[in-house]
């Protein structure tokens, strides 16, 4: 095992001094964190804070405007969403990211579809399958993986894109609102699903409006305000009221 | 959601229209037009023979809209495509005419690719442009003049030859709409195609190249287009700058009624084989029934309107 000085060294994922602006807005200034592995962050604040940007600059979707990044202490530049899930990053957008006219099956297996090793065509067979094991084993109500996206609900929405980043992600996932549009129940499924990663050793960034499922999940909470990294607490050591007031500004 | 839903949206249910609207228009003709030879073989297999350029015209297109672009100009590089396929065949064998023709509908296909792909201009606009552009292009190419087509391999292979007793202009149909078919429904690039017709962000983050996609699809466009070019050149035996001039209309209505979206995400190459043969038979009938030409397009146009209304009204339930 290589020691190293740099805290930020064994961790799956480090961010050194991230800013991001959008022409004359700063959506992100200086964000740093260290996520190891089986660890979660959650990452809170108000509209607008920054938080699904910060998430689109960890998954290559924005290039950072400065600031580094490092897995497992190398450092990384992503040039596009691919190279981050080359390396084993997973996201579930705000927007989930559906292909809404295509079934559910086609959408789990989007951008690496599974082909038939003689002819090199699309092995929907094999595609349909798995995916019908994949619903089954996270218990997502979902009757038909050969329906389209459109005919479900928001519900069953973000179930197809928990399912999809869950099933693929090998290191870090991010999860971008993810019970938003979800019942109690389900709610309480995805954050068994979310227990179950964190056992596997994945490390999980979630963002998350209800601070009561923070509290339920987090190791760590980093706290943004219009783009600025107000704290980071360990969540034993802090309470609602104080995440509270660093969200507001208000003491 | 239950599965009978399912089963029917994967059979595409809402192209039963167009298949209903088809048999309507057929048994209408062939009730009226008895007498005048509409159910003789021989005007069958010409209704064909001359729905085959716009119906590969029509395969390319698919590709276009079901990946939320659009192409205007093909008519044009029809024209460009026969005339140099036509020119070069003056002095060269037929392998370069054949060569010419494809890579020119290829090369000029992808120019308009990358003004949509990477100056991120609408494809709308660009071939709208382009659409011009070319067309004036294959005016001046020979001065107005049409270029006679005597290479008698060329005419067999694209127009009047035949194999095992099917007409060539047939055969390319089938190849087109068979090759057509299997890329966007069955390999990897087809399903890329209609998912960035469908959500262009949910693919780039997918890993999809959406540039590189949007080029493609209109390169096979402008291929398609090519080809087209020279079954009309084979078939008249001459390359004009007319050529593909009145296809715009046809083969946008052809692909719609066939059940691909206008606004992407969804294609069909089949249905769009089927609308061309639909809107070819309409041409056919009408001009049997003794219809002026101009008669023949306020006729046209009010069931093509039609046709058009109800296929949308199916797939946007
Ligand atoms: N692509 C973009 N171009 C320009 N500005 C952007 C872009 N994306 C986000 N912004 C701006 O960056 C800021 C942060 O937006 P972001 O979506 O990250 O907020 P958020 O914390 O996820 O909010 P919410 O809780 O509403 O999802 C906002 O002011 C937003 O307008
Ligand atoms: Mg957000």
């Amino acid at each position: 095992m290589i020691m190293n000085t740099d805290p930020g060294s064994s961790a799956v994922l480090s961010l050194r001094n991230i800013h991001k602006r959008f022409g004359g807005v700063v959506a992100i200034r200086d964000f740093s964190m260290d996520l190891g592995a089986g660890e979660i962050v959650a990452l809170v604040g108000d509209n607008g804070a920054g938080k699904s940007t910060l998430v689109k600059v960890i998954s290559g979707v924005f290039p950072p405007s400065s600031g580094s990044m490092a897995m497992d202490g190398n450092a990384v530049s992503f040039a596009n969403s691919s190279a981050a899930r080359r390396r084993g990053i997973e996201v579930v957008y705000q927007d989930l990211a559906l292909a809404n006219q295509q079934p559910v099956y086609m959408n789990l297996y989007l951008g690496r579809e599974l082909r038939n090793p003689r002819t090199g065509l699309l092995d929907r067979r094999r595609m349909i399958t798995e995916s019908e094991q994949l619903v089954r084993d996270l218990d997502v109500n979902l009757p038909n993986v050969r329906a389209r996206i459109r005919d479900m609900s928001g519900g069953q929405r973000q179930g197809v894109a928990i399912a999809r980043a869950t099933h693929f992600a090998r290191k870090l996932i991010l999860l971008d609102e993810p019970t938003a549009a979800l019942g109690v129940a389900e709610t309480a499924k995805v954050e068994s699903i979310i227990d179950s990663l964190r056992a596997r050793g994945l490390s999980i960034l979630m963002i998350s409006h209800s601070l009561d499922q923070v509290f339920r999940l987090a190791d760590r909470i980093t706290v943004l305000r219009r783009g600025q990294q107000v704290a980071t607490r360990d969540a034993n050591g802090t309470d609602k009221n104080e995440i509270v007031s660093m969200i507001t500004g208000l003491h | 959601m239950n599965s009978a839903k399912v089963w029917l949206a994967e059979r595409e249910a809402e192209k039963w229209v167009l298949y209903l609207g088809f048999l309507a228009i057929f048994a209408f003709f062939a009730l009226t037009l008895h007498d005048d030879g509409f159910l003789s073989r021989r005007n069958l297999v010409n209704i064909v023979l001359q729905t085959a350029p716009a119906t590969i015209m029509a395969v390319g297109l698919v590709f276009v809209l079901s990946a939320g672009e659009i192409d205007l100009s093909f008519g044009s590089i029809v024209a460009v495509s026969a005339l140099l396929a036509a020119v070069v065949m003056r002095e060269a064998p037929a392998v370069y005419g054949i060569a010419a023709g494809i890579g020119t509908g290829v090369a000029i296909g992808a120019i308009n690719g990358a003004f949509v792909a990477y100056l991120r201009l609408p494809s709308f606009l660009v071939t709208l442009a382009t659409m011009g552009l070319f067309a004036g292009i294959a005016r001046s190419l020979t001065d107005l003049q049409s270029v006679p087509v005597l290479n008698g391999f060329f005419t067999g292979f694209f127009g009047s030859g035949s194999l095992a007793g099917i007409p060539s202009l047939i055969l390319w149909t089938i190849v087109a709409v068979l090759v057509g078919h299997v890329i966007l429904k069955e390999t990897r690039f087809g399903a890329h195609v209609l998912a960035t017709g469908d959500n262009a962000q949910a693919a780039a983050v997918a890993g999809i190249r959406v540039a590189r996609l949007r080029l493609s699809v209109l390169a096979i466009s402008g291929g398609c287009a090519g080809l087209a070019g020279l079954l009309y050149a084979g078939r008249l035996q001459a390359a004009k700058y007319t050529l593909g001039e009145s296809d715009l209309m046809t083969v946008i209505a052809a692909v719609i009624v066939g059940g691909t979206a206008l606004a992407g995400g969804r294609g069909s190459i089949i249905g769009a084989c089927a609308g061309s043969l639909l809107m070819g038979m309409l041409n056919n009938g009408l001009i049997l029934m003794g219809l002026s030409v101009s008669e023949q397009m306020i006729v046209r146009g009010l069931i093509i309107l039609a046709a058009v209304a109800v296929s949308m009204r199916e797939i946007s339930r």
